[in-house]
């Protein structure tokens, strides 16, 4: 059925669909539509969970740990200095291989305080061992939750899904909502796993000289989670007439200049692509949905034989630039040619991104021939 | 004559065991046995939630595990809510029979994992949650916890803490969760009395075993029990009940023996001078006519 709802709605419906059984969460703006609405839905009796309104978010992610390792499908939603707070525990929860899923809507981190879009928040947790999304569309955040759980379950690996801070979580958009069979069809319930048992003892997270063993394992399953994710978007469409690939090219072919990014900043630039096309400049956009693990093969696929690429990242790590830039010249390596990578820093804390400020971008791209190094768009004043 | 007492005494002390033995605690390690009675207490059917600490290690090292219960063992500072976690699939699942036992120690408990252990008493999530107490952060070599009585030496208090211990129980009892008890290894009929009390309450339950450590105290490991009953005996480690925050029943009269009986056992007072033992004579004093006044026995 097709709601008009905002990207916040969308998650507690999504949540609502595949029937977690314990949820622990603890408001934060702008997550906090989020877990009001879940709280209510296991109030109602709409989803049959054990709501656990903790006093942290460090106890809502301990909470899915407990609640995952005894067998439980469980969910939690969080944002910025919640998902900060979390960080020690986001290695527990894929050290110990638990299917956990987490909703995050990307918010700048303090200081100086700000509410609203960014995404160094998620970007700064990539070493945790989890699966990371970004998402563009509240369709899409709706979607990624579903196959979120598939992937979860199928690689016992955490799931984070990435959506921007009220661009997404608080705007309204047409979301479709498949009937309760088609989801059950397409997520059964979970497979039996190795859980806390009193009938089959053993120590979950227990000391050892075999440290490197479990890392081997996380790693081997990071390798093969990509295909996974793959498969389980293929198997979607299929049920469900609609995809998303773990990477979105837009014509790509024969661009000049590509465009990379993550979120909503790839509609703008799509916008302008169109625009350049038809000034005779073929500009290609490409959108990464998938970050970690990141799909480094198939975006060299699509990078390879273009003049230049510009990555724009709406997030920073000091001393470095911008977090997907730094993952797009590691994985360029892999090729023979020689690409310039030009990097954007845009739009931290919220700020729009506009058309003028992409083409901005392309403007400075076509006047230089090396990169320029981290360059920094609408700074104000 | 001795055999035949000892063969008609009806021992309530369960015999099966739920830890192996070879476990690696220090000799005289008062946690090891906190947790081999508490077991016995709770039955099979117990799943353990134990942070990084002392039961930590005597839990065992993978491949090799002491336990023959079912463990999680998680983050120092998540105890109390990974239990909460564990109890909350559990009772989606029906599995009602299952006791859920967080298992910290006084770091854990009084210092790191404080406010996960509030937010789980507050919402009275249906747990056991063992403190037990061995008065410093011994795993990691002796530092000062806030457990740490005034005068005792740490490798953090190199001459030793001015600060009195934290009264945790007075925290929980705050929390009016429907069971607290304190208790100690040197009576271990009513720490299983206790524990399987809690086992028969639901809700928040708390309980704080008192586990001397020799170790950390400096003393000989023969004298662990020795320790642990004077440590009662003088009242510096009262043994008593909460229940709902506000009924209190003490469980042992307060013999006359003298502080200095079980402080003088112990390296780790070396350096308490007689003004800090006559401030902690008077706080054991003060604490004993305070639980006297609350049991409305005075």
């Amino acid at each position: 059925m097709k709601n008009v709802i905002s990207s916040n709605q969308a998650v507690s419906y999504a949540v609502v669909s595949a029937k977690p059984q314990v949820i622990a969460a603890y408001p934060i703006t702008p997550q906090s539509s989020v877990i009001e609405m879940i709280a209510n839905f296991c109030d109602r009796g709409d989803l049959l969970a054990k709501f656990i309104p903790v006093e942290s978010e460090h106890s809502a992610m301990a909470a899915c740990i407990g609640a995952s390792a005894t067998g439980a499908r469980v969910f939690t939603a969080t944002s910025s200095q919640g998902l900060a707070l979390m960080h020690e525990l986001l290695h527990y929860a894929s050290g110990l291989r638990l299917p956990i899923v987490m909703a995050n809507v990307n918010r700048a981190l303090a200081a100086p305080f700000n509410i609203k879009a960014d995404l160094s928040d998620s970007l700064s947790q990539r070493d945790t061992g989890w699966i990371q999304f970004y998402c563009e569309t509240g369709q899409e955040v709706f979607d990624t939750i579903i196959q979120a759980y598939q992937i979860a379950e199928q690689l016992l690996l955490p799931v984070m899904v990435n959506y921007e801070g009220f661009i997404l979580s608080h705007t309204y958009e047409v979301v479709d909502i498949p009937k309760q069979e088609q989801i059950d069809s397409f997520l059964p319930l979970p497979p039996q796993r190795h859980c806390l048992d009193v009938e089959d003892p053993f120590v979950m997270g227990q000391t050892t000289d075999l440290y490197i063993n479990f890392r081997y394992k996380l790693y081997q399953a990071m390798e093969a989670a990509a295909i996974v994710c793959k498969n389980v978007d293929t198997k979607f469409q299929r049920n469900f007439d609609r995809g998303y690939e773990l990477i979105q090219p837009y014509y790509c072919d024969k661009a000049e200049i590509i465009l990379v990014t993550a979120g909503t900043i790839a509609g703008t630039c799509r916008v302008v692509s169109d625009r350049y096309r038809k000034r005779g400049l073929n500009v290609g956009v490409l959108r990464i949905r998938l970050f970690r693990p990141f799909p480094k093969d198939q975006i060299c696929q699509v990078l390879e034989g273009v003049k230049k690429v510009a990555v724009i990242d709406r997030d920073f790590s000091p001393g470095c630039g911008g977090i997907i830039a730094q993952e797009v010249k590691s994985a360029l390596q892999g090729l023979r040619a020689h690409i310039p990578v030009y990097e954007y820093i845009i739009g931290l804390g919220g700020q729009d991104v506009t058309d003028d400020m992409i083409e901005t971008i392309i403007t400075r791209i076509n006047n230089t021939k090396e990169s320029e190094g981290c360059t920094w768009i609408g700074l104000l004043g | 004559m001795h055999m035949d007492r000892l063969a008609r005494m009806k021992f309530p002390i369960p015999k099966e065991e739920f830890i192996h033995p070879g476990h690696t605690g220090c000799p005289g390690c008062g946690v090891a046995l906190a947790m081999r009675y508490a077991l016995k207490a709770l039955g099979k059917k117990t799943i353990m939630v134990i942070p990084p600490g002392c039961a930590g290690v005597i839990s065992g090292t993978f491949p090799f595990s002491a336990m023959k219960i079912p463990v999680l063992k998680v983050a120092f500072e998540t105890t109390a809510i990974c239990a909460s976690g564990v109890r909350a699939t559990l009772e989606m699942m029906e599995k009602k029979d299952v006791n859920v036992l967080a298992w910290g120690g006084d770091g854990a408990t009084f210092d790191i994992g404080l406010q996960a252990l509030s937010g789980a008493a507050e919402r009275n999530d249906d747990i056991i949650y063992v403190c037990y107490d061995n008065e410093a952060y011994m795993n990691t070599g002796i530092q000062r916890s806030s457990a740490t009585p005034q005068g005792a030496w740490t490798t953090t208090t190199p001459d030793s803490k001015n600060v009195p211990k934290k009264d945790i129980v007075q925290i929980m009892a705050a929390h009016k969760i429907p069971y607290i008890a304190t208790a100690s290894v040197g009576y271990p009929m009513d720490l299983i009395k206790k524990i399987k009390k809690a086992k028969d309450t639901s809700g928040t339950r708390f309980i704080l075993i008192f586990t001397p450590c020799p170790t950390g105290w400096r003393y000989s490991p023969e004298l662990t029990i020795r320790m642990a009953k004077l440590a009662t005996e003088t009242g510096i480690f009262p043994l008593y009940e909460i229940e709902n925050g506000e009924r209190y029943c003490l469980n042992r009269a307060r013999s006359k023996r003298p502080l200095e009986e079980y402080i003088s056992l112990q390296g780790r007072f070396r350096n308490l001078d007689e003004q800090g033992l006559q401030q902690i004579k008077e706080r054991v004093k003060n604490n004993w006519e305070y639980l006297i006044r609350m049991t409305g026995e005075a």
